[in-house]
């Protein structure tokens, strides 16, 4: 019977370049403590849902200009702002750390400040997001809180199905994962919200499926291992027998992110590019970090 | 698994059949004896689709307590002066209240806690020679049943202002200790509900003072005066001015005893706006007391801090009615009427959160939601076709009914759709093929190892399994937890993700395989197109 495949049977020895691959990996990960301490610091480009400020979606009618928003916000004494254009419409995010007090609203202060120095362009207010401080400091604990919660009963799901080791493994390679994504963010400067938060545990389940995956073959194969020096070959033959489900699973997912990416609009971009470079992370680990690390834990012990 | 093949196709098309039910009033308007038997809720969408306000407000308890102990202090300081209790000193602190007294009334002044005060509590007492200095303060536990009561009186009044403005479907709960979770859909007009749930709306009446008049601009503020501000609109420009007033700084009548609040139009400026007020008995009293005493001066009329009005009393008036004008528009004038009669909040609020989606970002988002995942599903579908041929054909076919049971459970269970839940389908069709994937990489490897069709399909199902059900099980951990932490968009996402994986698990392991059973029953096939 004749198959469409994208891989034909491989025997690829992934757990000969494993070392070359936890270079790459150690990298990733030291890129995403570095980003870790800067978002503890402060200095990322965190969301206003976490530092507390105001969000403005803005829109004229007429053409303008980043620059001449900026001027005319200037001009109205409001200097510390991140303006960013959405692309081919008259459409604008404003990003500042004011806040609301009993005397002003800033929403209505920026809006005075367009309306009077730019006159007849048409200026509207799409969508507005203030945030007090308090806010912003219960919603970053409570993203730590899920993140660490999900991690926890990840590493007792898959200790209870497979074994301890496993399960450690699995834990670290999503781990990997999720400061992986954290420090291509960080590195990139794309801004960090609730949506980002939420695509990192989203990966954190989507890679795990897949080293589960991995790990099942591994475990369905160890039965039939004869002596524990075969334990690389077990290893290497799981990961080629599950391979091309593995690619295929992840270009159906890369598919409709891809869509999601295109035409998904503003709001949904920085989410889609995070599940879009999650993806590929997860699927590299669970093949790359993963399944090595049991290899090192079962032949050093 | 069930055996009986009829009995299988026969459940999923009950499914099917629900489902679609569930969906239909989002299609079509259901009418007359349909509406009445079948259910008619379309998908809730969230603020963010639909467009409103979301608010989290926070309830200033430091001012409640402040406040609160306000009144203690008048109460004791009122009894004191009756009982004959002499004070040397008497303060009223950030948070407690200072006393001192000659050692001898001690026993006087307990019995006047004990019978006036009965929820304060004396937190020190230090004797220095005749004197005994005292501290009084809210018990622990009386203080957070002052706070939990406010919460819920604030609760209450807001609902009733929002009530009678007029929004459908608005949430108003408490969260937290004494935060208050406000959500608007669909409002047309936020910066107006904003100003009408955030006003404390404290009315209160005050004696103008006259006498020093000249000192209201600058300096000092006399003894027992305060300085407030007074807005004055000119009613030919349109154009309001705020003046310094010195006012008595006690307080003669306060907003509690208003038993209603109306616009009326007319009166002193013809066509104008203003709002009739009426009090109850007590407060009728009061007013024709205050009145008569001050014939002849001026009383201001104060709303959160902010002089509206102070009118001459030309006479003492009688039967509980007064007005407050202040060149009001018609809006302004309907919802201070609304502020008034819903009562004033025990203390002010502040806005720590509020997201603001325009209609117009709503319906964008949708449409724009929609057409990815159309363009989504038609990429995963020709892929599986391509890849898998025929067998692709019924991995379509099970994300086809897993997108249908999905909207269907979505809408029969009453969750809010939200942005990212709109992204949560899209990613529950990527990842939704690859149980069928899995399942049919088995059943090439079995195929490969010379199975006959019949053997390799159920031994690849079985295999399979194992994998698949470890697989939705972790990705259920994940979701379980956004859902607990994550607030509304987040919790439509992970809703989305968690129906989204059971209903998988059901369509793409017994869905599919009931379609190859029929298929290889049926027509008996020698080769798998797979």
């Amino acid at each position: 019977m004749k198959f469409r495949e994208i891989t034909k049977k491989t025997h690829i020895d992934f757990i000969g370049f494993r070392n070359k691959m936890f270079i790459l990996s150690a990298v990733l990960v030291g890129l995403g403590l570095f980003g870790f301490v800067m978002v503890a610091l402060g200095k990322a480009n965190l969301s206003v849902d976490f530092t507390g400020g105001t969000e403005l979606q803005i829109r004229f009618s007429r053409p303008t200009s980043i620059g001449a928003l900026r001027t005319a916000l200037a001009s109205g004494g409001i200097e510390d702002v991140q303006i960013q254009e959405v692309a081919g419409k008259n459409d604008f995010f404003l990003k500042t750390k004011l806040m609301n007090t009993a005397a002003e609203k800033v929403q209505e202060r920026i809006s005075a400040i367009i309306s009077k120095a730019l006159p007849d362009t048409g200026f509207q207010v799409l969508g507005s997001n203030m945030v007090g401080s308090s806010v912003g400091k219960t919603l970053k604990q409570h993203a730590i809180i899920a993140i660490v919660l999900s991690l926890l009963g990840i590493v007792i799901y898959i200790a209870w199905r497979f074994n301890f080791v496993f399960g450690v493994a699995a834990t670290i390679a999503t781990f990997h994962d999720v400061l992986a994504l954290l420090g291509i963010f960080y590195l990139l400067h794309f801004e960090m919200n609730i949506l980002f938060i939420t695509a990192l545990l989203t990966i954190a389940g989507y890679s795990l499926t897949d080293t589960v995956v991995v790990y099942d073959r591994i475990r369905e194969n160890m039965a039939k291992m004869k002596s524990k020096t075969d334990f690389g070959r077990v290893i290497n033959d799981s990961i080629n027998e599950v391979l091309s489900r593995t690619l295929i699973t992840s270009l159906t997912v890369l598919l409709v992110i891809a869509a999601l990416l295109v035409l998904g609009g503003h709001v949904l971009f920085d989410f889609s590019f995070a599940l879009f470079i999650g993806v590929m992370v997860g699927t590299y680990s669970s093949i790359f970090v993963a399944s090595p690390l049991i290899y090192l834990w079962r032949t050093r012990s | 698994m069930l055996k009986s093949l009829k009995l299988r196709a026969v459940l999923i098309l009950v499914f099917l059949f629900v489902s679609v039910v569930y969906l239909l009033p989002n299609v079509i308007d259901l009418e007359g004896a349909w509406r009445k038997y079948l259910p008619s809720e379309k998908i809730h969408l969230g603020l963010d689709l639909k467009g409103g306000m979301h608010l989290l407000l926070a309830l200033d308890t430091n001012r409640l307590m402040d406040n609160m102990l306000d009144r203690k202090f008048n109460q004791l300081k009122d009894g004191m002066i009756r009982d004959g209790i002499r004070f040397i000193a008497l303060d009223k602190r950030a948070d407690r209240i200072d006393v001192v007294i000659k050692a001898e009334q001690r026993d006087k002044l307990y019995n006047l806690l004990g019978r006036d005060l009965p929820d304060i509590k004396v937190i020190g007492s230090r004797t220095e020679g005749d004197n005994l200095s005292m501290s009084l303060a809210y018990s622990e536990k009386e203080a957070a049943n002052l706070k939990d009561n406010a919460v819920h009186q604030a609760l209450e009044t807001i609902r009733n202002r929002i009530d009678q403005f007029g929004v459908s479907e608005p949430v108003i709960v408490q969260q937290g200790e004494s935060n208050i979770l406000v959500q608007l859909p669909g409002i047309k007009d936020p910066e107006r509900a904003l100003e009408l749930i955030g006003k404390t709306a404290q009315l209160e009446f005050k004696l103008v003072d006259e006498e020093n008049a000249s000192r209201a601009e600058t300096g000092p503020v006399p003894e027992g005066d305060e300085r407030l501000m007074m807005k004055t609109r000119n009613r030919e420009t349109g154009v309001t001015t705020t003046t310094p007033i010195l006012l008595k700084k006690q307080t003669l009548l306060t907003g509690d005893m208003l038993t209603d609040a109306r616009v009326r139009i007319g009166g002193e400026f013809r066509n104008e706006p203003y709002v009739a007020l009426e009090f109850n008995s007590e407060g009728a009293r009061i007013f024709d007391r205050i009145t008569g005493e001050n014939v002849g001066k001026r009383i201001a009329i104060i709303l959160d801090n902010t002089v509206y009005s102070a009118p001459v009393v030309r006479e003492r008036i009688s039967g509980g009615k007064a007005s407050i004008t202040g060149g009001f528009t018609s809006d302004e004038a309907k919802d201070l009427a609304i502020v008034l009669r819903a009562g004033a909040l025990p203390a002010p609020v502040n806005v720590i959160q509020n997201i603001t989606i325009g209609p117009t970002l709503g319906q964008d988002s949708i449409r724009k939601g929609v057409q990815a995942a159309v363009l989504g599903g038609l990429l995963v579908i020709v892929f599986m076709i391509y890849y898998y041929r025929a067998s692709g054909v019924v991995a379509d076919m099970a994300l086809f009914l897993n997108l249908i049971y999905l909207l269907g459970a979505f809408t029969a269970l009453r969750a809010t759709m939200t942005l990212p839940g709109i992204a949560g389908i899209i990613l529950t069709i990527g990842m939704g093929v690859d149980t069928n994937v899995l399942i049919f990489e088995r059943i090439r490897e079995e195929l490969r190892l010379g199975k006959t069709v019949r053997a390799a399909v159920d031994g690849g199902y079985s295999k399979a399994w194992v994998t698949i059900f470890d697989a939705h099980i972790t990705t259920l951990i994940t979701t379980f937890i956004l859902f607990i932490f994550g607030t509304g968009p987040i919790k439509g996402f992970a809703v989305t993700l968690a129906i989204g994986i059971i209903i998988n698990l059901f369509t793409a392991v017994f869905g599919s395989k009931t379609i190859f059973d029929w298929i290889l029953a049926k027509y008996k096939p020698r080769s798998l197109s797979i």
